[in-house]
């Protein structure tokens, strides 16, 4: 059971302001059924820029529901320049926190206020995926534009908590290395196009650690199913192995150099190195 | 405020009779049933009448029940056994719509190398028999097919899934975790080799598990050790939850019949009694062929969590496939592997009744229900 505070249950039980307004002349609107919650967000906005009323709608768990109520008292009464100002972290700690693995109802509520102030503005709804961003994790159309801010409003450190945080990452996971490697470009608060600039081995210690490494951790391995494998060569990042014995007949050799020694290799020696069968 | 508890899939209410065959052997008898003396002589006694009830209960030889911590170990064992002892054959087949304790064993085992066939299911979650023929190769060392699903309760036809593998020599391994004490098994007519259970589905304690495995069937233990269970898992024995299993097997064994009909008989009044007051909401899983104790009913438009906190003000015990109540960000793997629609999945909650279900707290489920998912949907975007 998740630990929520006294201010989410008192906001999921009795939600303030909840329904559509219906003279609302701003609406944002994130999320989707597909991802198991989304938000409506409607506000009554003055010639002044102040924000008049506010009402919402939202499909999710308690967290998503509290954060909506919340987030419609947080703005009645602030000027748009006040409400863009604030962050997924003002949500959640108006409700006295939330619980990690829940924060990304916090950024629904900040992505929702955005989008439906930018619709008052008259820009466009979705600036992340449409203009800046690139789309990282396809399940959940989180854009690197949206991770990288969610990293730097919260001080996110790990893959996990991106995913709390943002949902990237949560389903299929195959972004999760991309993630990753944005998390340590910004950790050290490096632009991402530099991403891939990093360090390099020289060739021969490249040959002398993949070496090593299938002696020491891969061959093993494979002994304990009667195979072996021998390195044929390594052209820069391009690793090519022959699979022996056993796995030389084996119908799931290509998951083995996938899942145990491209795997292996890329934790030990360098991230990016692929392998291939000779 | 009352509880009133419908996830008895989650786990069960310890039996008061369980319970007070247990207690001697957390006070006077605590000796080790291995010993020369007596004193521990008494206890082993204790543990081989467990062993015979259990045995009962599936239609077993006692010598065929293993002891275990717990269906996760029970599977585990099972798996790691018959893939060892079958090194030339590289072929598992399981089901997309088992538990986690064989869905990741099944995954690791892909990753050593294993050829793994995750059987699918259609949209009521019934297997394909003719994809699972298919399949089902002379390189098969295992085929691992649960007995009953715990989240839609859907049974499988194991019966003639473990023929057709027999036929092909491959092992046939049944997770009955959900099934065993709900559903009669009686493996003296069944060719399944290894079955796992767990004890606190059955209104045991939680912390004890057996695995069967049948006689003749090449075995390599998950624990090594001491000589305990006849070298297949060692570790002193479990005493006071092996007596409380035992004595949990034996009430089922007497009142498994005449429960199944009371229990399904509760559970159609439920079901029905929110189908005709909630609108748009689907059963989820094979309504003719599924545990007489378990309903799983998909409410569109909503969200599970929320449902679950909301009852939960109420006193009702429920569960969720919403992939809120889970921690991870979707729904359940079996609603999923189903198809069903993602505007009924996150909305879906598991009611699981138990012996000890009364009309009354039915009764109060069915009043309290409709008035939470209208609540929820009112402040809905979704609403058509």
């Amino acid at each position: 059971m998740w630990d929520y505070t006294q201010a989410v249950h008192e906001h999921f039980l009795h939600p303030r302001n909840a329904g559509p307004l219906a003279d609302a002349n701003a609406v944002g609107e994130v999320g989707s059924l597909a991802c198991g919650d989304a938000l409506k967000l409607y506000l009554k906005i003055n010639g002044q820029g102040i924000i008049e009323k506010a009402g919402f709608e939202t499909f999710g768990c308690a967290s998503a529901i509290a954060s909506s109520s919340v987030l419609t008292d947080m703005v009645k009464g602030m000027t748009v320049d006040e409400a863009l100002k604030l962050t997924n972290k003002d949500i959640a700690g108006a409700l006295g926190g939330l619980p990690k693995e829940k924060m990304h109802c916090s950024v629904m509520g900040q992505e929702a206020l955005e989008a439906a102030i930018r619709q008052w503005k008259g820009e466009p709804p979705v600036p992340h995926a449409q203009e800046e961003g690139r789309l990282v994790c396809k399940c959940f159309g989180v854009t690197d534009e949206q991770i990288i801010r969610a990293v730097r409003e919260n001080g996110l450190k790990t893959l996990e908590e991106v995913t709390n945080y943002t949902k990237a990452g949560g389903a299929c996971g195959d972004c999760r290395d991309e993630i990753a490697r944005m998390l340590e470009a910004e950790f050290q608060r490096k632009p991402l196009t530099e991403l891939k600039a990093r360090p390099s081995l020289t060739n021969v210690r490249r040959m002398q650690l993949i070496l090593k490494i299938i002696d020491e951790e891969i061959r093993p391995q494979l002994a304990a199913d009667g195979g072996d494998i021998e390195l044929v060569d390594v052209d820069g990042r391009r690793v090519v192995v022959a699979l022996r014995g056993r796995c030389a007949q084996c119908r799931s050799s290509d998951v083995t150099i996938r899942n145990l020694v491209e795997r292996l290799l890329r934790e030990h020696v360098e991230p990016d190195l692929v392998v291939e069968e000779a | 405020m009352k509880t009133f508890y419908f996830d008895n899939n989650a786990t069960t209410a310890v039996a008061p009779e369980v319970l007070e065959a247990m207690l001697p052997y957390l006070s006077d008898f605590y000796g080790n049933p291995s010993s020369m003396h007596s004193f521990g002589g008494r206890v082993g006694s204790a543990v081989e009448q467990a062993r015979a009830h259990v045995a009962a209960l599936l239609g077993a030889e006692p010598e065929e029940i293993i002891f275990t911590s717990c269906g996760t170990e029970s599977d585990s064992t099972a798996i790691h056994s018959a893939l060892q002892t079958q090194p030339e054959k590289r072929r598992l087949i399981t089901t997309r719509a088992e538990h986690p304790a064989v869905l990741n064993v099944a995954q690791y085992c892909e990753r050593q190398g294993y050829h793994v066939v995750y059987l699918g299911v259609d949209s009521k979650g019934r297997l394909d028999q003719d994809e699972y023929l298919r399949v089902l190769t002379d390189d098969t060392a295992l085929v691992s097919i649960m007995f009953a699903n715990n989240e839609v309760g859907n049974i499988y036809p194991i019966q003639r899934m473990a023929e057709a593998a027999r036929e092909r020599g491959a092992l046939f391994h049944t997770d009955a975790v959900q099934a065993v004490g709900k559903t009669p098994i009686d493996l003296s007519h069944m060719p399944v080799d290894m079955l796992s259970l767990s004890g606190h589905k059955i209104h045991a304690p939680k912390g004890i598990g057996v695995l069967y495995a049948r006689k003749g069937v090449r075995f390599r233990p998950f624990l090594r050790g001491g000589h305990q269970e006849h070298g297949r898992r060692a570790g002193t024995e479990n005493v006071p939850y092996i007596v409380g299993l035992g004595a949990a097997a034996r009430f089922a064994v007497g009142h498994i019949q005449e429960e199944r009909i009371a229990v399904a008989r509760l559970r159609d009044k439920l079901e029905q009694g929110i189908l005709e007051r909630v609108p748009d909401c689907i059963v989820n899983g094979d309504v003719e062929n599924r545990l007489p104790n378990t309903t799983n009913i998909a409410f569109k438009n909503v969200e599970g969590e929320a449902i679950l906190l909301m009852l939960d003000r109420f006193g009702i015990c429920a569960s969720s496939g919403s992939a809120c109540t889970s921690g991870s960000l979707e729904p359940s793997h079996v609603l999923r592997a189903m198809g069903v629609p993602f505007n009924y999945a996150h909305g879906s909650v598991r009611l699981s009744l138990s012996r000890y279900t009364t009309e009354e707290e039915v009764d109060h489920v069915i009043e309290c229900l409709p008035g939470v998912i209208e609540a929820l949907r009112a402040i809905s975007p979704y609403k058509d």
